[in-house]
């Protein structure tokens, strides 16, 4: 009936494991070149202003590393949990944690701070976006309830949290009652680390990151443990691997790195707190955990490519007239495509409605 | 006295609208996932359901038209869900968050120039005999004809799913893919039935949000709702007539937010706006922490992909 069937590999493509992200992207583009046509625009001219403009000058690399940040910090950490089969998918909400307590000390020591207060901030961010990810992590491991759903009705809660902040107690008392803080002091923002760019700390601290993601999971036990859990849970279990640990780890680490993302946000690029901090990084970052293969490095490259797909829409609005949401559809259409060419890692694609190994497999049957 | 009933009369109308939304689209999710299928992506079925409906009732004039494009545009959503999982064998997990974040993005790109475009509320059908009961039966039985198709498909969709041959065998593919697929049962023929009927009941549930309950466009109108949707389907474990009953604790905590602040409480918005997705943990840890109540009553094959040649 089907025309094209879908052969299992007897081991999977370690080749296709590299070149289905590649696969993603070319089709992605040619997805995108449609859509623009279908828009009206001129769909070379709009593929130029979305994905190679902003990469031709030193301040569009520079945001390109800004925007890449708390996308690679957020993902490497929902990456490590994806693994062990813990799907933390509020992310979004404990960069919003990590912003609203790390602000907080910000704020709370405004007109004082010294060579302390930056630290005191991180801690704090990361300290705020641990706790909110615990709420999923006690209530997996205690009640059984799903992280999926909690951890991203939590995220509607921070951001109303945020909102509930910025218009009162985190207010401006100079300013003329828009709900925004004062802007942070000099002791509380992140240096730059590139002049002429707004490259900071927080860049330093992803990488960081990745280095840490992976000697976790290449090289020690609990990498080990996480793996295993994934990949069979059963065997874990037979191996006496601690399962609620594991949940907890991998949230707790999940959620200070996305707290961490949303102090960098806020003590970075923003430098103070709005009711809008997030242009949705911890959604995306599910993306680019996904399209960087679950790994450290990969998730490094993924990041760009998606702050790329950030700093092009905005750059297609400006220049063309887009609408932001493009930005979006670009996204979802990635990670689409990453996933359907996924199937080309385990299966093979045959043409047609009989293969010839299939009838192979019959006639035996029937010598049998 | 009198006044006290009226305000009970339009609390209860004002709810069974609230909770229409969170049915259609618990409800589509409730066969989706008997069929073994977890389809996460209801949020974003529900947006591009919401959207295309409110551009297909402005274009027409019609809001009939306009429910219809809504069910159609949730359908193409789960079609898209369902070329991905059942036939590319994706993760389900991994393909409805796709799927949602595709549909946040594609729904504020149709939008945008639907924003601010006000509609006509629907006109509202009374029920004969019982909205003339005094006081209270002008509110509760009298409403737009969507809010009555939904709870018509809670007694239809329990029926078919204990006691129609389709509905058994749909359960049956849910439960044991690998047997019903030896009985000669067309698992994944089945499963793409569920999943476009899913999304179609996600478009409408959408749909009633920009075409009734508002009725606008805004980006992310559903505000979360079909993850809450989602969280209904465990608390309703997977029964159409528990459902029900989710979707109208929901639509009151909705409607309760709004009256504590038209009661005069100094309650910060914000605060109040959380009950929803406060309630929806709460009532989620309370239902999930029975173990083997869950095992018992999700489908056994729920999220696992089914490939004939093995």
């Amino acid at each position: 009936m089907a025309l094209i069937r879908l052969e299992p590999r007897g081991q999977a493509s370690q080749a296709m494991l590299y070149l289905t992200p590649v696969l993603a992207v070319v089709l992605t583009l040619a997805a995108g070149f449609l859509l623009f046509a279908a828009l009206g625009f001129d769909p070379v001219a709009a593929l130029y202003a979305f994905f190679i403009e902003p990469l031709t000058t030193t301040r569009g690399l520079g945001e390109l590393a800004v925007k890449a940040t708390p996308l690679v910090l957020c993902a490497v950490g929902l990456a490590i949990g994806f693994r062990a089969n813990v799907w933390n998918i509020g992310a979004e909400g404990q960069f919003t944690l990590g912003a609203i307590a790390g602000g907080g000390v910000a704020l709370a020591f405004y007109g004082e701070g010294g060579w302390w207060l930056l630290p005191l901030m991180v801690v704090a961010g990361a300290a705020g976006g641990m706790a909110w990810a615990a709420i999923p992590a006690f209530l997996r491991t205690r009640f059984n309830a799903s992280e999926i759903l909690t951890s991203l009705m939590l995220t509607y809660v921070a951001l109303l949290l945020l909102s509930l902040l910025v218009n009162g107690p985190y207010r401006d008392p100079d300013g003329y009652s828009f709900p925004e803080s004062r802007l942070f002091e000099e002791a509380a923002v992140m240096p730059i680390l590139i002049e002429g760019t707004r490259v900071h700390l927080g860049s330093l601290f992803a990488l960081l990151a990745v280095a840490g993601g992976w000697v976790l999971m290449a090289r020690t036990f609990v990498g080990f443990q996480i793996k295993v859990i994934g990949l069979t849970p059963m065997a874990a279990g037979y191996a006496g691997f601690d399962q609620k640990r594991i949940i907890w780890l991998t949230l707790l680490l999940s959620g200070g790195l996305a707290g961490l993302a949303g102090l960098c946000e806020v003590a970075g690029p923003i430098g103070q707190i709005m009711p809008s901090i997030s242009p949705g990084y911890g959604f995306t970052a599910i993306i680019v955990a996904f399209l960087g293969r679950l790994h450290p490095v990969g998730i490094l490259l993924a990041g760009l490519l998606m702050a790329l797909s950030f700093i092009g829409g905005e750059a297609a609005q400006i220049g063309l007239g887009l609408p932001k949401a493009i930005t979006g559809v670009f996204q979802g259409m990635l990670l689409f495509f990453l996933l359907a060419t996924d199937v080309l890692i385990r299966y093979r694609l045959r043409f047609g409605t009989k293969g010839p190994v299939v009838k192979g497999v019959a006639a035996k049957g029937v010598a049998a | 006295m009198n006044v006290d009933l009226v305000v009970v009369g339009s609390v209860i109308a004002a709810m069974l609208t609230a909770a229409t939304p969170l049915l259609f689209a618990a409800l589509g999710e409730v066969v989706t996932e008997r069929s073994g299928v977890l389809n996460l992506g209801v949020e974003g079925m529900m947006l591009v359901g919401a959207v295309c409906g409110f551009a297909a009732t402005v274009g027409s004039g019609s809001v009939v038209v306009g429910v219809i494009a809504a069910a159609a545009a949730g359908a193409g959503m789960a079609l898209l869900f369902g070329v991905l999982t059942l036939s590319l064998l994706t993760n389900q997990v991994a393909t409805g968050l796709a799927l949602t974040l595709f549909g946040v993005g594609l729904s504020a790109l149709i939008g945008q120039g639907f924003v601010g475009i006000p509609l006509p509320k629907p006109p509202a059908f009374a029920i004969p005999l019982l909205s003339d009961i005094p006081v209270i039966g002008p509110g509760v039985f009298e409403h737009d004809a969507l809010v009555y198709l939904g709870l018509l498909a809670v007694p239809a969709l329990a029926w078919f799913l204990t006691r129609s041959r389709a509905g058994l065998v749909l359960r049956a593919v849910g439960e044991n893919h690998a047997a019903a697929h030896a009985l000669g049962y067309k698992v994944i023929r089945i499963r793409y039935m569920a999943v476009l009927f899913g999304g179609a009941m996600s478009g409408v549930g959408g749909g009633y949000m920009s075409l009734a309950y508002t009725p606008m466009w805004a980006e992310g109108i559903t505000a979360g709702r079909g993850w809450i949707a989602l969280a209904l389907v465990v608390f309703a474990t997977w029964r159409p007539e528990r459902v029900l009953v989710g979707a109208w604790l929901f639509g009151g905590v909705t409607i309760a937010q709004l009256h504590v602040q038209g009661l005069g409480f100094a309650v910060p918005s914000q605060l109040l706006s959380m009950l929803p997705y406060i309630a929806t943990i709460v009532v989620l840890v309370a239902i999930s922490r029975d173990v083997a109540r869950i095992r018992l009553n999700a489908p056994a094959c729920l999220g696992k992909i089914f490939h004939p040649g093995g």
